[in-house]
């Protein structure tokens, strides 16, 4: 349990940290990005050692005094040791699964390197440490602090596996440290619980560290344990004055005696502190001062830990996919109350009705939303993919980001990640030019790579553009006719043929590379886009570049749709697809023998579904005729009834029915009955398929 | 087929199609139910009798009749859906098999049960897990998690939209 919540968190810093570098690569003297990457690498590190990931503690200990070093200013930043540590960053992730996956000679190659840096530093000295221009910083950092730090663990700590010594230990690495330990909790024997903690310590440190660093050892257990981290001195550049507590205090402080004890001892005797003041050693403002400035900075601490612990929650998606299902059904109970309220014709009843409809809406709005993220977290993954694959290719090419806010449902982010790839890959490696090509043509030296994301109606739309070569309409026609794709006389539009990158086994790059141009990857990335109900789009200019738009839903769950009824059988079209409905009179149908439809000056081919499905049953005089778009193809579906939109909760028909072709799912209506939900994109392949072999 | 070891003392909920008793183990059994009004899930084959809506989850319903290359199934008062849970390529799948009638439950001893005859069965006898023998009757005893692989559906599906 535990464990699983540190990797859940070691897997969310390392891509905080990747993004940090990155950053930081561009600005390295950003101290608020150093000190991201220095905290993600210290956190991933503690609560490594602290849940038993020793090589990941270790690993990460000589990259983490580097990083230390960076922010003191004593090394600076360059691609080298950005290089290394994303690479160190992969080795995390392996280990992260399995610690013994990563060979000895992987590691020791990257921990070799960091070992030199932090040894050419301790050759160096301080004097580098003055070039860094930054005093604001340096102050901050170079403080040494003393913190009481008094840790009491609950008794049942054991339970979660954690080991307080680990802590303790991890303590000592922050700088000098003086540990009691409290042994009075400690039962007589025959109470004792062996798996229970009895033992309870104070520890003095001293460290340039700030509180967080020391909070962050103890991240995991804060709510399990009582946890009190006080500064008590902070040398700062008047250290020599600094007042030293006295015994009194301390004891004071520490709980261990009251005011009036101490009171009644000293008035036996001149006070300390008077006369300390008298012989000029202090005065008795500096005190007030030091503990009105160390009450400052707890409450500054104690603000920002309750805002960050109330901003955000971590829960198990499953239990969010529990939620989405309720809701679901909800609005399938909401769907039939509104229609009994209607047959009753009770205006009370209606009230409640319209009521809970309300809400329905309300609650499915704001369900919906728990699932969705940003999908700038998918973004920053292709950031270092770009990076990695342009130093590989030898290109220059550069990536920018929009509307990385856009939120879409996590579960299409997670399956939108593979393709993107796909395409971000392709884009480098066939689209971009080498830089000398580029600048001969008279492009920049640098490649562009543009992802941006925006919401439009009920779909989100994302393009990926490269400035790159671009696509060659007259190559990918042989190409296509050299594969048996289209006929060789096969008029096709231009949109047509660049469509044909996404047929299986199509590719147009003369030569295959290890990075793509096998011809796997473009059908690849359309049916993955398929299953998301989405689509995708290409345009292209040869010589300009290439654009992929891909349309994708908000999400899974619950879709907007159009309900048709054929009978007594009532379907369901998603009606991101449906363009519009028209009437088809007896007569025209028996007038158009090739089942094409006009509609304002195009013919649009039409399909029967009453025929295709073989339901019994004859067609009304005017039926209905549901005209649907997929990628720029029209098809109409006849039907007899169109009833209207409907709010569609999706549910799987299961793996009895998983290579149906006509249908993608199922509804359950507001009576109760099940409908089928049209896959109309795979109804329209089935079609053309008719037509092609008759 | 003789390998296929059967546990100690098993209670099987027995049922009829076509005049003749089948068995399946009560750990498969859901529950049983009236029939319901069935969607017909188009380009399927016709043992695929189609959906039913189950409390809100949408469950496929099986024509046993028509998967075992009998008569399809006739409703009457007595037909009823057994609801079961199968395990498919090792994912636990709920579906529904309509039967004629549905008899009882009643307990089988190992030696009450020979293996699946090769010949003389209607049907093919990767589907029987063994014949059981109980007051002078035969019953079929199902292997249910074979019998609905759909590894057959594939093929079906794709005949149907062409």
């Amino acid at each position: 349990m535990h464990r699983q919540a540190f990797r859940e968190e070691a897997f969310e810093l390392l891509t905080e940290l990747e993004n940090a570098l990155l950053e930081l690569e561009e600005n390295p003297h950003d101290q608020d990005l150093l000190g991201r990457s220095f905290r993600a690498m210290h956190t991933i590190k503690g609560s490594g050692a602290m849940f038993g990931y020793t090589a990941i503690a270790e690993f990460t200990h000589d990259i983490e005094t580097v990083f230390d070093q960076i922010r003191n200013g004593s090394t600076n930043i360059n691609r080298e040791l950005i290089d290394k540590t994303l690479r160190s960053c992969d080795l995390i992730r392996v280990m992260l699964d399995d610690e013994t996956a990563v060979s000895e000679s992987e590691r020791s190659d990257l921990t070799d390197y960091f070992h030199k840096l932090n040894q050419n530093k301790a050759a160096k000295g301080v004097n580098t440490s003055i070039s860094r221009p930054s005093p604001a910083d340096q102050s901050t950092a170079e403080t040494e602090k003393i913190y009481r730090i008094s840790f009491k663990p609950a008794p049942d700590i054991f339970f979660s596996g954690i080991d307080p010594l680990g802590m303790l230990n991890e303590l000592r690495l922050l700088g000098t440290c003086s540990i009691v330990a409290h042994l009075d909790r400690i039962p007589p024997l025959e109470d004792i619980q062996p798996d229970h903690c009895y033992t309870y310590w104070d520890v003095i440190l001293t460290t340039t560290r700030e509180e967080h660093a020391i909070r962050d050892v103890f991240i995991f257990i804060e709510d399990s344990c009582e946890l009190k981290i006080e500064c008590i001195v902070k040398m700062d550049s008047f250290a020599d004055e600094q007042v030293e507590k006295r015994l009194g205090e301390i004891l004071v402080e520490r709980g261990e005696l009251t005011e009036e004890n101490i009171a009644g001892i000293l008035k036996q005797k001149k006070r300390l502190g008077e006369m300390l003041v008298e012989t000029g050693l202090t005065v008795p403002s500096k005190v007030a001062a030091a503990l009105v400035e160390q009450q400052q900075v707890r409450e500054v601490h104690q603000k920002r830990q309750t805002t960050e612990a109330a901003s955000s929650l971590r829960v198990p998606s499953e239990k969010l996919d529990t939620l989405v299902n309720l809701v679901g059904e909800l609005v399938t109970v909401q769907a039939r109350l509104t229609q009994t309220a209607a047959v009753r014709n009770d205006p009370q009843l209606a009230n409640i009705a319209e009521e809970v409809e309300r809400l329905t809406a309300e609650l499915r709005e704001s369900t919906l939303t728990i699932r969705m993220m940003p999908i700038g977290t998918c973004f920053s993954k292709f950031r270092r993919l770009v990076r990695d694959l342009s130093a590989e290719l030898g290109k220059e090419v550069e990536m920018i980001t929009d509307g990385a806010e856009t939120e879409l449902d996590k579960t299409v982010i997670e399956r939108l990640n593979d393709p993107l790839v796909h395409i971000i890959r392709n884009s480098l490696d066939h689209g971009i030019e080498p830089a000398e090509i580029r600048e001969r043509i008279g492009k920049p030296r640098h490649g562009t790579i543009r992802i941006s994301a925006k919401h439009s109606g009920d779909s989100v739309v994302l393009t990926i553009h490269d400035d790159g070569a671009g696509l060659d309409a007259a190559v990918l026609r042989t190409k296509a006719i050299d594969r048996k794709l289209i006929p060789a006389n096969a008029e096709l539009a231009e949109s047509e043929l660049f469509h044909l990158i996404f047929a299986a086994g199509f590719s147009t790059a003369t030569k295959v590379t290890g990075i793509s141009g096998r011809g796997v990857g473009m059908d690849v990335v359309k049916k993955a886009i398929d299953s998301l109900r989405g689509q995708i789009f290409i345009t292209s200019k040869n010589g300009q570049g290439t654009t992929i738009t891909i349309r994708l839903p908000l999400t899974l769950a619950i879709i907007e749709s159009l309900l048709v009824k054929i009978q007594d059988s009532s379907f369901v079209m998603p009606l991101s697809v449906v363009e519009e409905c028209v009437e088809l009179n007896r007569s025209d149908s028996t007038r158009a023998a090739g089942r094409l439809l006009p509609i304002r000056g195009t013919l649009v081919p039409y399909v029967p579904l009453r025929e295709r499905f073989g339901l019994s049953g004859s067609a009304p005089l005017t039926e209905q005729v549901v005209i649907a778009n997929v990628e720029g193809k029209r098809i109409g579906f006849v039907v007899d009834q169109v009833i209207g939109q409907h709010q569609t909760v999706i549910k799987s028909l299961g793996t009895a029915y998983r290579n149906v072709a006509a249908v993608s799912g199922a509804t359950i209506l507001g009576d109760g009955s099940v409908a089928m939900i049209l896959d109309i994109p795979k109804l329209m392949i089935a079609e053309e398929n008719i037509c092609i072999s008759p | 087929m003789s390998s296929i070891s059967l546990p100690q003392t098993t209670r099987y909920l027995t049922f009829k199609l076509a005049d003749e008793l089948y068995a399946v183990d009560v750990a498969n059994i859901r529950e049983i139910l009236d029939v319901t009004a069935i969607t017909k899930v188009p380009m399927t084959p016709a043992f695929m009798q189609g959906v039913i809506n189950l409390r809100g989850s949408v469950v496929p319903v099986i024509d046993l009749r028509l998967k075992f290359g009998i008569s399809p199934t006739e409703c009457t008062m007595n037909t009823c859906i057994i609801v079961m849970e199968v395990t498919v390529h090792g994912e636990t799948v709920i579906l529904g098999a309509l039967a004629d009638s549905v008899q009882e439950v009643l307990e089988l001893e190992p030696e009450q049960i020979e293996p699946a005859p090769r010949i003389g069965t209607k049907i093919e006898s990767g589907f029987i897990r063994g014949v059981g023998r109980h007051n002078n009757d035969f019953l079929m005893i199902l292997a249910v998690n074979e019998l609905f692989s759909f590894d057959d559906l594939a093929g079906a599906a794709v005949q149907a939209a062409v």
